[in-house]
């Protein structure tokens, strides 16, 4: 059984053409910009749990729209490797009927997880949150020893990868940060992409709705010019296509 | 020289048969846009003009100019011209551009409260003589009407039939003017009346009345032409006259008929053929090629009806469906795609976004790719084009049918519609709960019983109830029609469209229906929720207290989405009981243009937990709001409906913000061809594609002077978004609009 928080049956930005995601509930950060802050509890009220047959039958409707846009399923959340035993049985589920299968993850998780979803997942949209330990840790709760550990270990492991970091002003927005962060992504030769997402307030209303403490009421979105600067830097670093939208 | 020189011969020289003469003669294309020219100087600057005069029009309050004295027919008006000298396809319904006519044989009511709506009086003279001498539609219609019609269409649990104004959706075969010229099509018309005159039954008198009628419209027809200095009697031998002789065979029809669609057709692929020999033959140049779709697009978007703000209150922003058919998959296989196909989607970058012409592509996912990436970047960019699925028509209606209207698809010049507007099965469902009477008034409209008794409802007894009530409207329904279209022949005859069709046609009668998923939801809340009726101080049951969740249709979930099909189907089978008028055979369409707005006002409270007054889901789309799982499921749930039980269509209004569709213009094109791909893949038939920022209609709303082209799909049509008032304008910001989660 898997713990799900939603279930979107028609996502484009979370891997190559129409995706239906699977949002599962639970996760080990505290990003204070998070979107999602009702993923975060291990167990909620709202959240469902699904038997994978379950979910395969949902999946299923989608088969029509990802054959013919080279699509399939993400996983996200929350921290989907939480439930890493689970993301593999349906993955392997999804395999077996030729459904491509991605996981959006911040890879702060121990490395097992991700070894142990490996084999059946066809791409990891992997967040990079900071490239500096302290301010990894002042931006998600956690230092970030995991995340490089396990970029690298995907890397070894030749897995395909899409590299996604968030630009907060004022605090993943610092040119060395982002410089720092290109220089990591250009070794790894398995990083097909790279994606800049923009922050926005869109999910502060959720925070106040679950008496959380939301601290960027002050913090604007970057502007247009800055995230195409910031586009062109990791651009010219890594030599890779760099979205932003 | 002869006008068919250089086309390969076949059947269509010796009868009437257009398919014939396009399948023998057209060449698919399978490239890309890259071949397309920019509007000609010419183009531009008559374009400006007309921009001009629309902004005109705007300040206006929407009505540029009436002509009250002068009913409106195929010759009552002297040529009009924008400017001779830049105009490459002439004709206009009157003397002047967007100067709307009276067309009085609808209703002489609705042509004069139009007149005083924008400050106009009708000519007495005319007055009088409609009041004394001729009676009208309208007239006829009420006089036969029984209390139980009047009943019916006052409490709106029918509503904006054609009982008062033209019905439209009949759309001549224009091709056969350009193909033929007008003299053979006469001649074909007599020898038809010749074989009609061996017994003089009720049936046959009828005939040859009516084809009396087509012919002296033909020769009308060939008189206008002539004022305009074109002799159409023979075939046109250029493709600059095949498009003038088409034009004119069209706009014939636009004098004489204020109907509710008057639709163009499948010209595209026709045109072509005349096009590609004037290319090939050095006559014509690409640049010019698409300065003849140009011009002949600036004209029908000067269409203009003179109708009542009633009429706009339940088919918002001045519409006239002027459909024209795009592409689609022959029968052999073949597409029907050709380069003139593209110079008609074109006409969305040269002549900027615009609702009219009404452009739907017959989409099948044979089509050539690069067709597909076109539409979709044009959808994207323009939100004008409307899809149905061609492979589902295809078996019904062969490869040379078009669509009247939003989604009423028939062969050309061989079938033809009764439109029958809709009837709102949400207030009927209300009527099954309260015994037929009125939720609003009180008064008894519906079928006799007793108010439903008891505390908690339920789902079977409240079927039942609704079955009943159900075929108390579907014979109301069918009969109201019926009468309805008798008095439309008789005083209202569309005397040159149909003269544009084979005399040996068959008709359908299309009903419809409005409120399909507040209905569904509904029944899915008294079945898997417990809905407690609350009565008002009358006893009638006016609000219900819902306890407990229910599966809402849009969700992909069989438990309520095979409720919604059982309805459609049930509905169908009970309007086939029925015999129809002139045995036209039935159909149904679950559509609702955007008069789900007005439906939904004169709809009380239903056991969904919508609130009386709401609005309802246009056409078949899920209420706003109940979608939780994204749109694949929720079009997944449309997909389900049973297109061989509405085959007038069923349709889907999708709206989403560019950048939920992908992360590049090209991702985006790429997956909005997926998206269109995987719902025709499951046999759904209709989508409206918009793709919209909120932001800007917001904007819209509050600077509409700053957005005059901001087009938007309803359902089954566009509109100019600052066309709407602000009650659908609300309405449409209210829907999804599928972002991000």
């Amino acid at each position: 059984m898997g713990l799900v928080h939603s279930i979107d049956t028609f996502s484009t930005l979370d891997g190559p053409g129409i995706r239906t995601v699977i949002f599962l509930q639970g996760c080990p950060l505290r990003c204070r910009y998070c979107q999602n802050p009702d993923t975060w509890s291990k167990t909620s009220g709202s959240a469902r749990e699904y038997p994978v047959a379950e979910l395969m039958k949902i999946i299923r409707r989608g088969i029509p729209y990802f054959q013919a846009s080279g699509g399939g399923v993400t996983v996200s959340g929350g921290e989907p490797l939480l439930q890493a035993e689970f993301v593999a049985e349906l993955f392997t589920a999804c395999q077996a009927e030729h459904i491509s299968t991605a996981i959006d993850t911040s890879l702060y998780v121990a490395t097992s997880k991700v070894e142990r979803v490996l084999p059946v997942t066809d791409l990891f949209l992997a967040d990079i949150k900071h490239m500096e330990p302290q301010k990894s840790r002042k931006l998600t709760g956690l230092a970030n020893q995991l995340n490089i550990a396990n970029l690298c270990f995907l890397s070894q492991h030749n897995a395909r990868l899409w590299i996604r970091y968030v630009v907060v002003p004022g605090l993943t927005d610092d040119p060395q940060d982002v410089t720092a962060m290109a220089e990591l992504v250009k070794t790894l030769d398995n990083a097909e992409r790279i994606e800049l997402l923009p922050y926005h307030a869109l999910g502060a209303h959720k925070w106040d709705l679950l008496g959380l403490n939301y601290t960027l009421h002050q913090t604007q979105p970057p502007t247009s010019q800055q995230m195409n600067d910031l586009a062109h830097l990791v651009r010219s670093i890594t030599g890779k296509p760099v979205f932003w939208q | 020289m002869d006008p068919w020189q250089g086309f390969k011969p076949g059947q269509w020289m010796h009868e009437i048969d257009v398919r014939d003469f396009i399948q023998k003669n057209y060449r698919p294309y399978l490239g890309d846009a890259s071949f397309l020219s920019p509007p000609t100087d010419r183009t531009r600057r008559l374009w400006d003009k007309c921009r001009t005069l629309l902004a005109e029009e705007r300040q206006r309050q929407g009505v540029y100019a009436v002509d009250p004295d002068t009913p409106l027919n195929i010759t009552s008006h002297p040529p009009g011209y924008i400017d001779r000298d830049l105009e490459v396809i002439v004709g206009l319904q009157t003397d002047e551009p967007l100067k709307r006519a009276i067309q009085v044989y609808g209703g002489l009511r609705h042509a004069a409260k139009a007149c005083e709506a924008y400050g106009y009086r009708i000519n007495p003279q005319v007055e009088e003589f409609f009041s004394k001498h001729r009676r009208t539609h309208n007239e006829g219609v009420f006089a036969v009407y029984t209390p139980e019609m009047r009943m019916a269409r006052k409490s709106g649990i029918i509503t904006g039939l054609p009982d008062s104004y033209g019905r439209g959706r009949i759309i001549g075969d224009y091709r056969r003017v350009a193909l033929y010229g007008v003299d053979r099509l006469i001649e074909a018309k007599e020898m038809d009346r010749r074989l009609t005159s061996e017994v003089m039954t009720d049936q046959v008198i009828r005939l040859r009345e009516e084809l009396y009628d087509q012919i002296q419209a033909l020769k009308e027809l060939k008189e206008m032409a002539l004022s305009y200095g074109f002799d159409i009697s023979k075939p046109a031998s250029t493709a600059a006259q095949a498009v003038q002789w088409l034009y004119f065979g069209f706009l014939a029809a636009i004098k004489e008929q204020n109907g509710a669609a008057m639709s163009l057709g499948r010209i595209s692929t026709f045109l072509d053929i005349y096009i590609e020999r004037d290319l090939q033959a050095g006559l014509l140049a690409e640049a010019e090629a698409q300065e003849l779709i140009d011009q002949l697009v600036i004209k029908l978007r000067l269409v203009r009806h003179l109708r009542t703000p009633g009429y706009s209150d339940l088919f918002a922003g001045d519409p006239n469906w002027i459909t024209e058919a795009l592409g689609g998959m022959g029968v052999d296989g073949r597409t029907l795609v050709t380069k003139t196909t593209y110079r008609m989607l074109h006409t969305l970058e040269t002549l900027g976004p615009s609702p009219e012409p009404n452009l739907t592509v017959l989409w099948s996912n044979n089509l050539p790719r690069p067709f597909m990436e076109y539409c979709a970047h044009l959808s994207i960019t323009t939100s004008a084009i409307q899809y149905e699925n061609d492979d589902i028509m295809r078996p019904f209606y062969g490869d040379d049918y078009a669509i009247a209207c939003c989604v009423s698809a028939m062969r050309l010049g061989k079938e033809s519609q009764y439109f029958g507007a809709r009837c709102n099965l949400a207030k009927l469902l209300l009527y099954a709960l309260n015994g037929g009477r009125d939720e609003i008034t009180g008064q008894q409209v519906g079928l006799e019983m007793p108010v439903y008794p008891d505390e908690i409802l339920d789902y079977d007894q409240v079927m039942h109830r609704l079955d009943k009530q159900m075929d108390w409207l579907a014979k109301l329904y069918v009969n109201t029609m019926n009468v309805i279209h008798y008095m439309h022949d008789r005083y209202s005859y569309e005397r040159i469209e149909m003269a544009l069709h084979d005399t040996d046609l068959t008709h359908f009668i299309a009903f419809g229906i409005a409120g399909l998923s507040v209905v569904a939801d509904s029944l899915s809340a008294i079945r898997y929720a417990r809905v407690r009726p609350i009565r008002d101080q009358n006893g009638l049951i006016t609000d219900f207290a819902i306890e407990g969740d229910f599966p809402k249709f849009g969700n992909d979930d069989d438990r309520v989405d095979m409720i919604a099909v059982e309805l459609v189907k049930t509905f169908m089978r009970k309007l086939r009981r029925y015999p129809s008028y002139k045995n036209s055979v039935h159909t149904l369409s679950i559509l609702t243009i955007t008069s789900n707005v007005m439906y939904g006002k004169h709809t009380g409270t239903t056991p969904d937990g919508r609130k009386g007054g709401e609005p309802l889901a246009p056409g078949a789309n899920p209420m706003h709001g109940r979608e939780e799982h994204g749109a694949i499921a929720a079009a997944n749930s449309v997909a389900k409906l049973p297109y061989g039980f509405a085959r007038d269509g069923i349709s889907y209004t999708f709206s989403i913000v560019p950048s939920a569709l992908g992360s590049s213009h090209d991702e985006r094109v790429s997956n909005l061809v997926g998206f269109l791909c995987g719902y025709f893949a499951q046999d759904a038939h209709h989508i409206n594609v918009n793709v919209l920022n909120l932001e800007t209609l917001r904007e819209a709303m509050e600077h509409p002077e700053q957005y005059p082209d901001l087009t938007i799909r309803v359902s089954g049509y566009a509109v100019h978004f600052t066309k709407l008032s602000r009650e659908q304008q609300e309405e449409i910001i209210a829907r999804t609009f599928y972002k991000r989660m």
